[in-house]
């Protein structure tokens, strides 16, 4: 179990410190800073074990978030409890940063009080959560003594994540497929690893307390659906627009909500969303990505002093889809004395602060190809090493899932309430983004 | 040094360094240095030549990236011509990244060279004092092969600056530690010892440093210093303090230089110039009434300059240990430092007075401070200065204060800390020993420090009171009683428990008279702490069991009862469970007179060196024990050591190591056949029979082997079958000349080797026979023969080795020798076996020299010369003048010589080039003394080996063992 909480800024000055339990010390959190934020070597591992005391640290920009144990607990737990408490700290305040922290640590005290028990996680839905840690204070008149003790048998009850008596006028709900796909590719143009990891992100303002219902073109259920001779037409007709008909979901993981015993026999993913905002599930795939830019480098190397760079890119989508923010990084070698570049498009410059050529272009339709070529003047060295080459990378944007995932239907039910699935209005919207995609050069 | 003008203020680095460490995170600090990096790329790369400040400003930046931790792989070409400017600020910088970024790279170092040799051309002295200084930093081998010829020139030339011979010297010296064989002695070192008389400090106080280091190499070549540094020593001293003006310190004038002149003088012995001498005198006297003045100043440095002369004079003054005047004065001096608030005045205190107490002269009045040593025991804040303490009591104790002083320190031991603990351990009990006027004393002593600090009593300490309670028969009663007493204890510690169980075990009846100590209750006090003990304790306990046995016959059944029980004799140690079968066995078939004749008491032992003395010696390193201390040692050590397990392994276990072949057991297989033993060696033949009788199915026949006295089995073989001595024999028998351990021979399908031990005229060696092959060797067999007349001159005995070694594995022989007379052929070793149908046959010869049976005798050079000329006679001497073979090493040399058996005799010959060794051969008919001289000439690189030994026949034959050695 987590025994301590504490927030450092970049300079190892703490600025949360939060003990749960006695075995841990003061001394712990000059520990951590000495060994990990101070350390002559960079720490990779995200795991520290010191005097037999686990830091676990995450960092979100310049702020490092360190959990403390002596005790032998599930790694990924911590990880998760740290990663949800970034999301509740900026559902809170927006940006974590080491202003945001200092005007908020009362907040954040009294969050970690919540959310924290003896060093057992409890109840970190963001919703809940702000229905009694308010940033404006408590409007004791408006609450009634009712409201308060529902807030009890909601926090402990079943459905913990979502209060009752929730009134829209308009039932909406938002839902984003956002995914990221990785890539490493030989120069060749050989795929040596891919996968795309992906969440789907939705939003609710529903009224009462309604029972949804996703469906998604996952392989098992419709080789399920197919076999059992109910086909259902519509749904294909539906699916037409892509080439494949459904995905291979190597794993998934869920939110709370969702009804895991439904999903085990039937693979139907049936919950009671929680209101506003909040992760519905996270998946993984690795086979049949679309992969939506293709990079071809040539690199020569004229003499030991001058190399000549050419990279092209290929947007391989539909033509009508537009893809954003295109950022191609091509690393330079560390003796660089000088750079030429020229692009057909977007623009380029070379960076001696990353080592590397940034050529960014803002927006290329599908099926359409851009070209970039640079003379990089050299520094003749002294030793003999040579070049490590390091590969390419890039970062775009595309409004489709390369995964090849599809919402199939989304559908509410609310038998208390007098509104239908007909009248919810529902919005879906597929962001594809770059994760680690790389080509060798 | 010239002052940096204000435009060489390079902002561009300031702002530079301003944004480094304003970066906010590594991240950025890195981005930060590849921005920087690629602007100086492209601007080395440019086209238009950079001018000498921006290019200073570069490097200086690059310099400045390297020393974060980043790596630099370019620059270096613009540094090399910087070094070519004219401005001072720009050489400099050059020198700098030169001397911290320098890597042997072949093409710049001729560039740098060449820019180094033009500076020291250049008759400017501060570009010659930044080419010395890169030399010297920079000190590689490279530099010392360019410029070791070059320097000594410019230190020794008339007209050279002041501040550039400084440098010189300094620069000199540091070559000479890199690479003292590039720095030639030449017809400058006498000019060297004459910068002692420059006019100027500094110069001085640079070359004192130089031939400090090289008159410690040569001190022949040196010897003139002496006097010139006597009298610069006298010059300071008697000068008043605002004579040298920039070289007073603090009021102190000159201390460093002072502090350098004292410790050169240390490097030789008292001048004999009685002038000289007398000056030297005086100016100790100064030094010592100086330190009585009140300070000048009451600045912590000028108390710091004063006492750092000071300790250094002392510190002279007890490497000549020849004025009884100046030593007492000295030690008074020490004793009032004794009680100074500085703790490291304090310390040094200590330190000095140890030395002290090892001087004849001194040692009465270190004696004075006794009761101020034992406060600072027992009051010191820090343990290094206790430690000192304890040093110093240790080396005051005389008989006089022995029992005062011992007292302290075991009371002292209770509180003290644990590092010195094991220590403080072992000195009470050299104290102890040493100075024992009444054993009981010692007994009691050694039983208290066992109580006290059981845990940290090593060994050697409790063997030392068991022998010294066997050798002393007016003691053993008085030991048997405090024994008794001291197990009486609830807990008592498992060192006590050994002490106890063997003075018990052997001296139980002095005391059964008192009912109180009657046989049984000792018996039962012992047993009752047999179950807390570990093994080897449980062991020594069966053993006393079995001796009580013979000392009690009343408590036989008592004591078989206990070891037939279960937990004995099914114990599943192995050792336990065979004792305790044994000692029933004996306690059951033996007659009462076999059994007194088995277990008889343990003989005296033989006199020795003081196992403690050598492990205390072993833990403070080489020289900390001095050697005064080595002669005591053995004077005094008049019951020694052997390792008290020798005689309950010898008395009652013979039976245990002869089916197990433990090393103990061979320890015991060479020692039952030295004259030493007179028990185990009667005792063994009863035993086999006892043997015989008991288990018929035990290999009495391995028992028999391992007592070669009881059983000899010595092997004769068919000559005629033997092959001759393979040809290369002769030099694999060189090759063993000096060790003793090693591979003897290799082909492809067999490999020998050897491991011997030599103990006076008897040897055991161990021949492992490997088979290299994946195929088993049949019809394997080994034979020894001595050719000749070896055969009344040498005894080699051995048991056949097995039939079949299979492939790759390796089976072990065992041979004894026995020398009767000196010998000079070497035994054969004849090999035979099928491999692949084929038979094999290989003949070699045996490593076995007569310098094997060398024992090293230490003897003082005037001893050494005495017999040298009493072995006069032409045919006592044999001598041959042979080519160096390797390389004129003196190490290996040492190293060969020490192998070969002899003691080397150190300070003997007055040419320190020469070795001198000695020995007595130990034959079994007579002891044959010998004395060996080696003078290598290393122009020549020959050697002239001369040995003289009563015996010629002797002589000759080692003579012509040694000239192919080296």
């Amino acid at each position: 179990m987590i025994g301590g909480l504490f927030i450092y800024n970049h300079k190892g000055e703490v600025l949360i410190s939060r003990v749960y339990r006695d075995d841990i010390g003061r001394n712990a959190v000059d520990a951590f800073r000495v060994n990990v934020i101070h350390a002559r070597q960079q720490v990779r591992s995200p795991v520290t074990n010191i005097a037999r005391t686990s830091f676990f640290h995450v960092k979100r920009s310049n702020i490092w978030l360190a959990a403390v144990t002596k005790q032998n607990v599930n790694a990924a737990m911590v990880f998760e409890f740290l990663y949800k408490m970034c999301d509740v700290m900026t559902a809170y305040f927006g940006k974590i940063s080491e202003e945001n922290i200092k005007n908020n640590f009362v907040l954040i005290y009294e969050l970690l009080d919540e959310i924290l028990d003896f060093g057992y996680p409890q109840n970190s839905e963001t919703g809940a959560l702000k229905t009694f840690i308010t940033q404006q204070g408590i409007k004791s008149q408006h609450h009634t003594k009712e409201e308060q003790s529902q807030i009890t048998s909601q926090v402990t009850g079943q459905i913990g994540w979502r209060r009752e008596g929730i009134k829209y006028r308009r039932n909406e709900l938002f839902l984003d497929v956002l995914e990221s796909v990785n890539l490493l590719m030989s120069p060749q143009g050989q795929v040596l690893s891919a996968h795309v990891s992906g969440r789907v992100v939705m939003k609710s303002y529903l009224s009462g307390m309604p029972e949804c219902k996703f469906g998604m073109n996952d392989k098992i259920v419709i080789d399920k659906q197919g076999k059992g001779g109910t086909a259902d037409d519509a749904g294909k007709s539906e699916l037409g627009g892509s080439g494949k008909q459904s995905i291979a979901i190597d794993d998934c993981t869920f939110h709370q909500c969702v009804r895991l015993s439904k999903f085990d026999s039937e693979r139907s993913i049936s919950f009671i969303p929680p209101d506003g905002e909040y992760e519905l599930m996270r998946y993984r795939t690795t086979k049949d990505i679309i992969l939506p830019f293709r990079v071809i480098p040539l690199v020569r190397e004229v003499g030991r002093t001058k190399l000549e760079v050419k990279v092209v890119i290929k947007s391989n989508f539909k033509p009508s889809l537009l893809a954003q923010k295109i950022e191609v990084r091509i690393p330079t070698p560390l003796n660089t004395s000088g750079v030429q570049v020229i692009c057909m498009k977007g623009k380029a410059k070379y960076k001696a602060s990353e080592n590397a050529i940034v050529w960014k272009i803002k927006r290329m339709a599908g099926m359409k190809e851009s070209q970039i070529s640079a003379e990089i003047e050299l520094l003749p060295t002294n030793d003999k090493k040579k070049w490590a080459r390091p590969p390419i990378s890039m970062n775009f944007e595309v409004p489709f899932a390369p995964s090849g995932l599809k919402v199939r239907y989304l559908k509410v039910f609310e038998p208390k309430l007098n509104y239908s699935d007909h009248d919810v209005i529902k919005w879906v919207r597929y962001i594809g983004r770059s994760g680690i995609y790389e080509t060798r050069c | 040094m010239p002052a940096v003008s204000k435009g060489d203020g390079m902002r561009g680095l300031a702002v530079f360094i301003s944004d480094i460490r304003n970066c906010k995170s590594k991240e950025a600090e890195i981005k930060r240095i590849n921005k920087e990096l690629a602007n100086i790329r492209s601007k080395f790369k440019g086209d238009k030549a950079l001018d000498g400040y921006s290019k200073k400003k570069y490097v200086c930046k690059l310099l400045f990236i390297f020393l974060l931790g980043h790596d630099i792989d370019f620059g270096h070409m613009e540094a090399v011509n910087l070094l070519s400017s004219n401005k001072y600020t720009e050489k400099q910088i050059g020198y700098l990244f030169i001397s911290v970024l320098v890597n042997s790279n072949s093409e710049l170092i001729r560039l740098i060279n060449n820019a180094i040799k033009n500076d020291l051309a250049s008759r400017n002295p501060t570009f010659m004092c930044l080419a010395l200084h890169c030399i010297a930093n920079v000190g590689s081998r490279e530099m010392a092969e360019a410029f070791a010829s070059e320097i000594p020139r410019i230190l020794v030339a008339g007209d050279t600056m002041d501040s550039v011979k400084q440098s010189a010297a300094l620069c000199l010296l540091r070559l000479y530690k890199t690479s003292p064989d590039l720095v030639l002695m030449g017809e400058w070192t006498s000019r060297v010892v004459h910068l002692l008389n420059d006019q100027h400090m500094g110069v001085v106080t640079a070359a004192i440093s130089l031939i400090t280091c090289l008159s410690q190499k040569n001190p022949e070549e040196f010897k003139t210093c002496v006097s010139l540094a006597v009298s610069r020593l006298s010059r300071i001293v008697s000068s008043a303090s605002t004579d040298l003006q920039d070289y007073t310190y603090y009021f102190v004038p000159a201390p460093w230089l002072s502090c350098k002149l004292l410790r050169l003088l240390q490097c030789y012995p008292p001048p004999e110039d009685g002038a000289v001498k007398g000056r030297l005198v005086e100016c100790l006297e100064t030094i010592l009434n100086k330190a009585q003045e009140p300070p000048k100043s009451k600045k912590v440095q000028h108390s710091n300059a004063k006492n750092a002369i000071l300790f250094e004079a002392i510190a002279l003054i007890i490497h000549y240990d020849s004025e009884p005047n100046l030593l007492v004065r000295a030690c008074n001096q020490l004793g009032q430092f004794l009680q100074h608030r500085e703790t490291n005045l304090r310390y040094l205190a200590l330190e000095s007075m140890c030395t002290l107490a090892s001087s004849e002269f001194s040692h009465e009045a270190v004696k004075t401070h006794i009761e101020t040593v034992i406060s600072a025991l027992k009051t010191e804040r820090d343990v290094s200065v206790r430690q000192r303490a304890a040093d110093l009591l240790y080396a005051m104790c005389d008989r006089s204060n022995a029992k005062q002083i011992v007292a302290e320190m075991l009371s002292y031991l209770e509180t003290a800390d644990y590092s010195i603990r094991e220590e403080m351990v072992l000195k009470v009990a050299i104290l102890a020993e040493k100075y024992a006027v009444d054993y009981s004393w010692y007994v009691d002593t050694i039983l208290n420090l066992i109580r006290i600090a059981g845990d940290y009593v090593s060994e050697e300490v409790w063997y030392r009171v068991i022998q010294i309670v066997i050798n002393r028969d007016d003691v053993q009663g008085y030991a048997a009683k405090t024994v008794f007493e001291a197990l009486q204890a609830p807990a008592c510690h498992e060192n006590m428990v050994k002490v106890g169980g063997y003075i018990l075990g052997e001296f139980g009846n002095l005391i059964a008279g008192d009912p109180r100590s009657s046989p049984l209750i000792q018996f039962n006090l012992l047993h009752s702490k047999f179950h807390l003990c570990s093994v080897p304790t449980r062991a020594l306990l069966l053993s006393t069991y079995i001796k009580f046995i013979n000392l009690f016959p009343e408590t036989k059944s008592t004591i078989q009862e206990v070891l037939r029980c279960d937990s004995q004799i099914r114990n599943s140690d192995v050792e336990l469970q065979q004792r305790a079968v044994e000692y029933l066995k004996l306690s059951s078939i033996a007659s009462t007179d076999v059994l007194a004749t088995v277990l008889e008491e343990m003989p005296p032992f033989p006199e020795r060196e003081s196992s403690i003395l050598a492990k205390l010696k072993k833990k403070k390193g080489p020289g900390a024990v001095s050697g005064s201390e080595l002669e005591e040692g053995k004077r005094d050590g008049g019951e020694l050591n052997g390792g008290a397990e020798r005689g309950i392994d010898a008395a009652a276990t013979i039976a245990s190591n002869a089916s197990t072949p433990s090393p103990s057991a061979d320890l015991l297989g060479l020692r039952s056949g030295a004259p030493a033993g007179t028990a185990a060696p009667s005792a063994s033949s009863l035993l086999v029979d006892v043997f015989s009788e008991a288990a018929p199915a035990a290999p009495s026949a391995v028992a028999e082997e391992n007592f070669l006295s009881s059983a000899p089995n010595s092997c004769s073989f068919g000559a005629e079958e033997c092959s001759p001595p393979l040809p290369e024999s002769d030099e694999l028998l060189n090759k063993f000349v000096c060790k003793n351990n090693g591979v003897l021979f290799e082909n492809q399908l067999l490999q020998i080797g050897v491991k011997s031990e030599y103990r006076q005229n008897l040897g055991r060696m161990y021949l492992f026979y490997g088979n290299k092959t994946s195929v088993q060797f049949l019809n394997f067999s080994t034979a020894v023969t001595c050719p000749g007349e070896l055969q009344s001159q040498l005894n080699v005995q051995t048991k056949p080795a097995e039939p079949v070694v299979e492939g790759g594995a390796q089976v072990q022989q065992v041979l004894n020798i026995e020398c009767l007379s000196d010998f000079s052929e070497a035994p054969l070793l004849n090999i035979k076996f099928r491999y692949g149908g084929a038979l094999q046959n290989i003949t070699l010869k045996l490593p076995i020299t007569i310098n094997k049976f060398f024992q090293p005798t230490e003897m003082s050079s005037q001893d050494f010369f005495q017999r040298w000329k009493q072995l006069s006679l032409p045919q006592q001497e044999a001598q041959k003048i042979f080519k160096a073979k390797n390389a004129m090493d003196a190490e290996v040399l040492k190293a060969k010589l020490l192998g070969l058996g002899t003691a080397l005799l150190e300070n003997v010959d007055p040419n320190p080039e020469n070795f001198v060794c000695a020995g007595v051969i130990q034959t079994k008919a007579k002891q044959v003394g010998c004395l060996l001289r080696l003078e290598p000439n290393a122009q020549a690189q020959m050697y002239r080996l001369t040995l003289r030994s009563s015996k010629d026949t002797v002589s000759k034959r080692l003579c012509e063992l040694l000239a192919e050695q080296f």
